[in-house]
């Protein structure tokens, strides 16, 4: 029972600003003509067809590991806003080094994951260095090492010979081989396999809450994001602690391309999505940096993306649900700390009435 | 590092300056500093400018503002929106409406409801790229001149002018290529050539701000609020009020950065177009050490550096040499003051430069595209630690609160 | 009975917070010229009674009336206005802003909307030559020392006309030689006709400078004593705070091994300017010894604290059960057997948004039963913190509440029950029973006498004079951070004792 209210206690916030959210999407709907119970029941139709939910799927996968790096970092109070920068570099050297290799899958596939990792992890130590020894905010830090990922990527696809002639006019890394590629599972009625990668999505998640509820370095790591005085007095090292933080935040980033590129792409040009950690952002401020929390919020978030993409067909630019997102973060974020305050004074009146409630009895 | 006054800034500004005709003459990339590179510098230092400025109206209030960028881009939306359709003055009163909306959200998120700053400027960020790109999909697509991300064009200019008597006669001092005379020559004709009246006004700002927080009373309190909060508190002033204040002023000074982008840069909104100026805008007031001053300064190096991509592809040269020799006096500065490691890292990346500079004939475009953001990382990097911000500046303050 | 020349009245007032009566029924009455004393043990409701006086809350029920007029105050501002004026215990000072710009924030002189600063500085030259107040105007409060800060605030309530001042708790962090310059402003002030409320819980200091003495305890006023037309010893002062004979902390018996637990050599912390906050400091602990380091607070002691935990860089030699352990990093140190009970427990101890089984294992998170190596438990962590929930007598419902939830008191002795567990070797405790309710500290003084006897090695550090005295078996004292003097506990009073930490050197 008390576990029931736990979780009802937890959704309480998150559905209160969807609700909210769904109020001002509909009034800014309606204010340009549109009709709103078309719009929403023209999502729900398409997008529980079995091929648009394996497409969620897909996208689900791939927003849970972004949001899982974010989470991370936000755990220690780092902001690491570079997942953007971290996957794409990751992805990218991950792509070049799949497509020369024609080793056998069980081989090929964990290298070119821990290639990925790797290379996102550097990138987003290059951020946690700055921060530990020069005191550069990780904020600002990582948002420039996106901008300049972007073109240390573009340089290298378009001028050098890591990347080639893919498709026509299309530039990119070698194409995987078949051997490289992850197979994926058909469900029935849908025309797209998803991606195998979800299972690696859901150890990832498990691992995260492991690391967090069950290790030492993930006490640490909470302690050191609630109190980091008290952390210090207890034995953490904190430079240490935020350095593994970033690289540990990097290298989760780093899976984020691969349901993509190891599922369909199999070749990372120039056109590869590049907006996956901004919706890791607001996907872990919704979760509030819980595991089962950032499953709903990738959830949500792949099936509104999804559903949306016919929406131009009637009329409706499929960029409402962008406004919709981006309202419900906001709404969302304000609901937690009201929650938070309010389980902070009554916490208080609680303890204070159950020892009343003690002495009187005693 | 101990004080930067002004005898001490003279010094740094000059060396500057020297380094840069020595780079200059040794790169043989005269255009490094002509006047048209030198104004075209001032004028991409503007955006950034204001974008420092807003950081530091709302961090003197002890308010960060990550949501610049998001701010910034509603006010780029607001310019094209209204625009094309009533012309350039118009686009920038929106503009500047615009951006304080976004700033009032910041300061509601913030200030009444206590969230963690950071997160809601994050937010802020998030539904300002959505929104602007839902709005500009529904209204410019059908709209004659305009797509999907962009506006048709803005009808109109807002006025610029050159001020010949002044620019004339130093551009030709600056044509000759003589050392050190001709370089200062083309920084100065550069600002009076091709001058937008935002630009002035823009300086004009700076300048205001200065006066208003640092000699009057109304700026003594908000200046509080980012130092003390309690103390201001217990002394009666209205601190909450105070932080709206500033952080709204904060908003609606990147509408206006944003303006400057759409109206007089490109003459259109076009979704992207920011590129990330707020954030460089917080590293200019970071560098500027949250002083109008200061961050103008770091203004216009950053802008000089944006401005590369637009020039002759072979001033990147230059400028890699002028980077890799800064960057290793800066290494030799922290190896003798002790911070080894610091040191070594920076005099690495001295090398690369230098090394990279004596290899090639030219650099690709992509390296003229990363140095404003690579100089921001290295500005960041040597001076993050020498700095005095507010003292209460991202602390959460409520009312009544027992401290 | 209200007089219309008593300064200040309060009747009847009452405050509430969820789950606590602050103040119930307290009556005052000030007369006006006059030094009138509050004062009261921790918990005892002073600061809430101040905060009421001062315009930071409003009394649930009660009046407040200022020379025989009902006032009702909204705010600090409405307070000010009516001549009441708060010199706060711990300074509300900007630290970038210069002594001048601090004193006229909120009540600036302006031509226009020009601030006017020569017109505020010749108002407070004025100001400060009366009242011995002088302070450098010009600089920043950041390079100033205490006693300049302390002036500051005065100055502040003086400059917006205050009448009335209240000083809280003006005496802990003062030397004796600025408690004498503070006592002579008062005097000053006084004879001007100034009103000055006193708090304070220093009974010596209350006997010395009060006209008028109120006691209070449990958040109602117990007693309105006279010192002039009564005389009365700190010690009856202190009984009628308790209301009973007070729990004395005394040890009896030599408990001292020969083992040397922790031994400082030539141990010296440098602060950021390069000034040796701890300098050259040297001791030995035995098992079964508790050492108590006397000093005013700010003379090296939580530096000290800071080295021995290793959270500081520090020079000197310390070795911990024969070991060389200047080189360990803070986690090994714990892991050994270093116990800590922080000065700052919100700070320093405890993770206020954690549930209490998470505070158990703070500081021991690498070792059973909290867990071992890489994973952590968090069953043996649950199961050992109702044990430490039961044997120290923490009030809570549950152990799943968190830890903001719980009093002072509770959030100590849950501290210190998970300190004191795993078998320490050396116990650090920094003023291990400050805003502690009188019933936790003497179960607190209970755990630290067993664990002594035990063979634990202690190292107190404490404000408290009797508690030092009563618990130590040797007292060294600190002095701009050298031990200027070793006393043994037997042979001394708070007073001498207190002379010692001034630099006065032991006598009778």
């Amino acid at each position: 029972m008390k576990l029931l209210r736990k979780i009802g206690e937890s959704l309480l916030a998150p559905a209160l600003a969807l609700a909210f959210a769904l109020v001002v999407t509909s009034a800014i709907l309606a204010a340009f003509g549109a009709n709103v119970i078309t719009v929403f029941t023209q999502m729900w139709d398409y997008g529980s067809q079995a091929s648009a939910i394996a497409l969620i799927l897909n996208l689900m996968t791939t927003y849970y590991l972004s949001a899982v790096a974010v989470a991370i970092g936000f755990k220690m109070n780092l902001f690491n806003i570079g997942v953007n920068g971290q996957y794409l570099v990751g992805g990218m050297v991950a792509a070049a080094v799949a497509g020369h290799m024609s080793l056998p899958g069980y081989l090929a596939i964990p290298i070119t994951i821990l290639v990925a990792m790797a290379v996102a992890a550097l990138w987003a130590g290059i951020a946690g260095w700055l921060k530990v020894s020069r005191g550069v905010s990780e904020v600002i830090s990582t948002i420039m090492l996106n901008y300049i990922a972007i073109g240390v990527i573009s340089y290298l696809i378009v001028r050098t010979n890591i990347g080639e002639a893919v498709a026509f006019n299309v530039r990119g890394t070698r194409t995987i081989p078949l051997s490289g590629q992850m197979p994926g599972f058909t469900l029935p009625g849908a025309d797209t396999p998803v991606y195998g990668f979800i299972f690696i999505a859901i150890a990832v998640g498990i691992g995260y809450w492991f690391l967090l509820n069950r290790t030492r370095f993930g006490f640490d790591l909470r302690a050191s994001g609630m109190s980091p005085s008290a952390a210090l007095a207890s034995g953490v090292n904190s430079k240490k602690m935020a350095l593994y933080a970033m690289l540990l935040s990097g290298a989760i980033a780093g899976l984020v391309a691969l349901p993509d590129l190891l599922g369909s792409s199999h070749s990372y040009t120039l056109s590869f999505p590049t907006g996956y950690g901004f919706t890791g952002i607001a996907i872990a401020l919704i979760g509030r940096n819980n595991p089962i929390g950032i499953a709903f919020g990738a959830l949500l978030w792949s099936f509104l993306d999804v559903s949306s993409q016919q929406l131009d067909l009637i009329g409706v630019p499929q960029e409402i649900v962008t406004i919709l997102q981006g309202v419900t973060v906001l709404a969302v974020v304000v609901a937690y700390e009201l929650v938070r305050r309010n389980k902070v004074k009554a916490g208080q009146r609680s303890v204070g009435l159950a020892l009343a409630n003690q002495e009187a009895g005693a | 590092m101990r004080k930067l006054n002004l005898p001490r800034i003279l010094l740094l500004v000059s060396g500057g300056i020297l380094l840069l005709s020595l780079a200059r003459l040794l790169a043989h990339t005269d255009d490094l500093t002509s006047t048209g590179t030198m104004s075209a510098a001032f004028g991409a230092a503007v955006p950034i400018g204001l974008a420092g400025l807003a950081g530091l109206w709302s961090e003197r209030a002890g308010v960060v503002n990550i949501g610049l960028e998001g701010m910034m881009i509603l006010g780029t939306f607001g310019a094209g929106w209204v625009g094309w359709q009533y012309g350039a003055w118009a686009a920038l009163g929106i503009a500047i409406v615009f951006g304080a909306i976004g700033g009032l959200l910041l300061a509601i998120a913030t200030v009444t409801f206590g969230v963690d700053q950071i997160v809601a400027g994050t937010a802020i960020n998030i539904l300002g790229l959505g929104l602007t790109q839902f709005l500009a999909k529904l209204l410019f697509t059908t709209a004659p001149g305009g797509g999907a991300t962009q506006s048709p064009p803005i009808f109109g200019t807002l006025p610029h002018f050159t001020l010949s008597a002044i620019a004339d006669p130093l551009t030709t001092v600056q044509n000759k290529n003589w050392f050190l005379v001709s370089d200062i020559a083309g920084i100065i004709s550069g600002f009076f050539y091709q001058l937008s009246i935002l630009t002035v006004i823009t300086a004009a700002l700076f300048g205001l701000t200065k006066w208003i927080l640092w000699h009057t009373a109304f700026g003594l309190r908000l200046r509080s609020a980012g130092e003390n909060p309690w103390a201001a508190e217990s002394l009666g002033v209205k601190v909450n009020s105070y932080k709206y204040l500033a952080v709204t002023i904060s908003g609606a000074l990147s509408g206006l950065a944003g303006a400057y982008l759409a109206i007089v840069a490109t003459g259109v909104y076009r979704g992207g177009q920011t590129a990330g100026r707020g954030f460089i805008g917080l590293a200019t007031m970071i560098f500027g050490n949250w002083m109008p001053g200061g961050t103008a300064a770091g203004a216009t190096i950053f802008g000089y550096i944006d401005t590369l991509q637009l020039r002759d592809d072979a001033n990147i040269r230059g400028l890699v040499l002028f980077g890799a020799i800064l960057i290793l006096l800066i290494s030799v500065y922290l190896f003798r003051s002790g911070r080894r490691n610091s040191g070594f890292a920076f005099g690495l990346f001295a090398i690369v430069m230098g090394t990279a500079f004596l290899v090639s004939k030219s650099f690709p475009p992509e390296v003229a595209q990363v140095a404003p953001y690579l100089t921001t990382l290295v500005v960041l990097a040597t001076a993050a630690q020498r700095l005095r911000p507010p003292s209460a500046d991202g602390i959460p303050y409520r009312k009544g609160e027992s401290h | 009975m209200t007089n219309a020349t008593d300064a200040l009245t309060l009747t009847g007032i009452w405050k509430r917070f969820p789950g606590v009566v602050a103040n119930s029924n307290v009556n005052l009455t000030v007369r006006s010229g006059a030094v009138h004393a509050i004062v009261g043990e921790n918990g005892a409701g002073k600061s809430t009674l101040m905060k009421i006086l001062y315009g930071m809350q409003k009394p649930d029920d009660g009046t407040i009336s200022i020379s025989g007029e009902t006032v009702i105050f909204n705010s600090p501002s409405d307070a000010i206005d009516h001549g009441v004026g708060m010199v706060h215990q711990h300074f509300m000072l900007a630290e970038n802003f210069t002594v001048l710009e601090n004193i006229i924030l909120g009540s600036e002189p302006k031509q226009g909307l020009r601030l006017d600063l020569g017109a505020a500085r010749l108002r407070l030259e004025d100001l400060a030559r009366r009242y011995s107040l002088q302070v450098p105007f010009d600089s920043f409060v950041s390079d100033l020392g205490v006693g300049d800060r302390q002036r500051i605030e005065i100055l502040k309530v003086l400059y917006r006309g205050a009448q009335i001042l209240i000083l809280d708790e003006p005496t802990a962090v003062l030397v004796p030689q600025e408690v004498d310059e503070l006592f002579a402003a008062l005097r000053d002030l006084r004879a001007e006709g100034i009103t000055i409320i006193f708090i304070s819980h220093k009974l010596d200091e209350v006997l010395e400078i009060a006209d008028e003495i109120t006691v209070m305890r449990a958040g109602t006023t117990v007693a309105s004593i006279d010192p002039k037309s009564q005389s009365v010893t700190a010690g009856q002062l202190a009984e009628l705070m308790v209301g009973s004979e007070l729990p004395s902390p005394t040890t009896s018996g030599n408990t001292v091994r020969p083992e040397v637990v922790l031994a400082a050599a030539n141990l010296t912390v440098a602060n950021r300017d390069g000034k040796h906050v701890v300098d050259g400091v040297s001791f030995t602990i035995h098992s079964g010894e508790t050492l108590g380091i006397a000093g005013v607070e700010g003379n090296g002691q939580a530096e000290i604290v800071d080295a021995l935990l290793g959270v500081v860089p520090t020079s000197g030699n310390l070795s911990f059960l024969t070991e060389e352990i200047s080189q360990w990093p803070t986690r090994k140190r714990r892991e050994h057997g270093m116990a800590f009970i922080p000065e700052d427990r919100s700070r320093q101890g405890l993770l206020l948004d954690a549930p209490l089984w998470e505070n158990r294992m703070l500081g021991h998170q690498s070792v059973a039963p909290n867990g071992g190596g890489f994973l952590i438990d968090p069953h043996g962590a649950k199961t050992d913190t109702e044990r430490i929930v039961r044997e120290y007598d923490v009030r809570t419902p549950s152990i799943e509440v968190s830890a903001s939830a719980l009093s002072g008191g509770n959030q100590q002795k849950l501290i210190v029950g998970r300190e004191m567990s795993g078998e320490p070797k050396l116990l650090i405790a920094a003023h291990p029973t400050r805003g502690v309710d009188v019933g936790a500290q003497a179960a607190i003084w209970d755990h630290l006498r067993n664990a002594r006897a035990a063979g634990l090695a202690v190292l107190l550090i404490s404000a408290d004079l009797d508690e030092l005295i009563g618990l130590s078996d040797t007292i060294a004292v600190l002095l701009r951070g050298k031990f200027v003097a070793t006393v043994d506990p037997h042979n001394v009073t708070p007073a001498i004792l207190g002379s010692a930490m001034t630099g006065a050197g032991v006598s009778a």
